[in-house]
């Protein structure tokens, strides 16, 4: 078994009364993709925002690549924040800054690089992320929504993260951008061995992308395991994924894909997303 | 140990042939090997090698530095070959490679030069004689609102006007009256060594009187509203813009206007003019006491001489100026909050926008006041 990236031990968290997480355990492979799914309030955001850092569980622990969440140190913390990147579902990217700026500015803050060569690099993780150059002198709020999660992405891997958070990487985009998104995650996999962690609600991204799925309900995790291992369990907070109209043509379409893609997805260059 | 400390990346070179590498080849380690990078220069005649299998990490930041290395050495004729790079790093290279080379084609990025003086000078006049044309039809769109709304009485939205009323009214209440006091006290503090010199003491009931009513109540007044609710409804307006709110209000067949402004702008009409008798009222008491302290004058020789000095006149032009000012506020504070566009950054430009140029607006028309008044002999 591959070493655990994230471990989320007996994590329980509340909102005033509300229970979000009953001592929840989750494990993260690392070199896995791997996607957190749940109804609305389910807890899937409140479960990522406590991973990076945004906010402490009431009790538990989170082992984020090898340190302890709780015991850690503004040095340490740092440091592990710059292992990391994370897209977020509406972008985040400063809107005082342009997209090249906003890419940059990672790099600008933590490393002693030349301006020019950071402009270079910068283009280049636009480029990666399938947005034209032309987008990069562009501010944010004169971006369509799925050139904005591009550039948040690229900017979150503006420093090579080891490990990479996705809210919602397919929300309000068009298929044909979605599938670009399927693919362009499927490519920072397999160029830089990152671990991502994503939250969707994409059934196509679930079937075809994801190696492994956790379900959450209820303040803990239902099920895990990859898409078709999910659908023969019969727990009804699982089966919801599998038994609506859309949720059976997506599972028929990710076997047929899958089975295609077994023999042809491992040696293909990865072709740039429109 | 510093968590953040990596080792740096070295480059050394044991014979003129070969170069090697070591250390951390990443963003956080390749900051101080420029220089070095640059010095090296490629070996006459033979080829070169590069030895790679001390790189202890390899992003794509030092892939890039390295690649744009190997190309400037075979750029300068010679034969570079990379070798003992772990699997990894090679197939990072790789990548790199073509990328840098896709990039030195098509990257030729031409700064714009900055605008001459006198194209700044234009670019400037123009933008302020658009906003003024932008301003003047929102002042006409805002008429035509008001107009319908009078002519259809139902509808007039009373639930936010009352609201209104009270965010910008009552609640000012208590840093008016407290401003306004202080100011009262001011100014019958400054008068007081004067007209002491001249055994004139009862007159600081003339001297605050006209100048708190006619002057300083209504302009205070209106200065605090507009830091307050010219603000407020600038910053209001400006991110309901960017949030989209505004659109799926036309989009749900409302009328912003009728919604959002005129509400805005009847309520600060009404309680302004209510805002500055209170300012009046504090002001002259503030003077009072002043005078009682510092000239000797009583309250009851202070108001005598106060009801003989001040007529309704000069009260009713402090008071008539105020739905003027209310009415610059509100036009102006909701005119720059529609003008938002783009992000967090514009709403706070704008609301910056709102609060300076109905300051200025309002100090303006006070003085256009003054002069129509004199005109009038008033």
């Amino acid at each position: 078994m591959q070493e655990a990236v994230i471990e989320v031990s007996k994590v329980s968290t509340r909102f005033g009364d509300h229970v979000v997480h009953s001592e929840l355990d989750l494990e993260v492979r690392r070199s896995e993709i791997f996607a957190l799914i749940g109804g609305s309030g389910s807890g899937k955001s409140t479960l990522l925002r406590e991973m990076i850092l945004l906010q402490r569980p009431d009790s538990g622990s989170i082992r984020v690549l090898g340190a302890d969440l709780q015991e850690l140190g503004d040095d340490e913390a740092l440091a592990l924040r710059q292992r990391w990147g994370v897209m977020f579902q509406h972008g985040g990217l400063f809107g005082s800054l342009t997209v090249a700026e906003n890419v940059g500015l990672p790099l600008r803050e933590h490393t002693g690089l030349e301006d020019a060569l950071i402009d270079e690099i910068g283009a280049w993780k636009l480029a990666m992320t399938g947005l034209e150059p032309e987008a990069g002198a562009q501010y944010p709020s004169e971006l369509s929504g799925g050139m904005m999660k591009r550039a948040s992405l690229a900017r979150a891997l503006a420093l090579d993260p080891e490990l990479l958070f996705l809210d919602e990487p397919t929300a309000g985009l068009d298929p044909d951008s979605a599938g670009g998104v399927d693919e362009l995650v499927r490519k920072l996999r397999d160029l830089f061995g990152l671990t991502i962690v994503m939250i969707t609600h994409d059934l196509d991204l679930l079937w075809q992308v994801a190696d492994r799925v956790a379900v959450l309900a209820e303040g803990k995790v239902q099920g895990v395991g990859s898409m078709s291992e999910l659908s023969r369990m019969d727990n009804p907070s699982i089966r919801q994924f599998f038994d609506g109209p859309r949720g059976r043509a997506a599972q028929e379409q990710g076997k047929r894909q899958a089975d295609t893609q077994a023999d042809t997805k491992s040696e293909k260059p990865p072709s740039k997303p429109k | 140990m510093d968590p953040l400390s990596v080792a740096p990346a070295v480059i050394a070179r044991p014979t003129p042939q070969e170069l090697a590498l070591s250390g951390s080849w990443t963003a956080r380690g390749i900051g101080a090997i420029k220089p070095q990078l640059d010095a090296l220069s490629a070996p006459s005649g033979s080829g070169m090698v590069v030895d790679g299998a001390r790189i202890e990490a390899l992003d794509t930041s030092g892939a890039w530095v390295l690649q744009k290395l190997l190309r400037r050495l075979r750029d300068e004729g010679t034969t570079v070959q990379v070798r003992d790079l772990r699997p990894a790093f090679a197939k990072l290279l790789e990548v790199v490679g073509r990328q840098v080379a896709d990039q030195t084609d098509t990257l030729s990025t031409v700064a714009s030069a900055p605008p001459s003086t006198l194209e700044g000078l234009g670019r400037s006049a123009e933008a302020a004689v658009e906003q003024t044309v932008a301003l003047l039809a929102f002042i006409g769109e805002s008429a035509v609102a008001l107009a319908g709304c009078v002519a259809h009485p139902e509808r007039f939205r009373w639930r936010p006007i009352l609201y209104n009323i009270r965010s910008a009214g009552v609640d000012a209440l208590p840093i008016v009256g407290l401003l306004s006091f202080l100011l009262g006290i001011v100014v019958a503090y400054q008068g007081a060594d004067q007209l002491r010199q001249y055994g004139a003491n009862i007159f600081v009931a003339d001297l605050v009187g006209l100048s708190m009513l006619r002057e300083f109540a209504p302009l205070i007044t209106a200065i605090i509203i507009a830091g307050r609710s010219g603000s407020a409804y600038a910053a209001q307006i400006g991110t309901m813009a960017v949030t989209e709110e505004i659109d799926a209000m036309r989009t749900l067949g409302i009328a912003p206007l009728d919604l959002l402004v005129l509400p805005k702008i009847i309520a600060l009409v009404i309680a302004m003019p209510l805002l500055t008798v209170f300012a009046d009222v504090l002001g002259v008491f503030g003077g009072m006491i002043m005078a009682h302290a510092q000239l000797g004058v009583g309250f009851d020789e202070f108001l005598d001489r106060f009801a003989k000095a001040v007529s309704i006149t000069a009260c009713l032009i402090g008071i008539c100026k105020a739905p003027v000012f209310a009415a610059i506020i509100a036009v102006v504070g909701c005119f720059q909050g529609f003008r938002t566009k783009g992000g967090a950054d514009s709403v706070g430009r704008q609301t910056t926008r709102a609060v300076v140029q109905s300051i200025f607006l309002v100090i303006v028309a006070d003085a256009l006041f003054s002069i129509a008044f004199s005109a009038l002999d008033l």
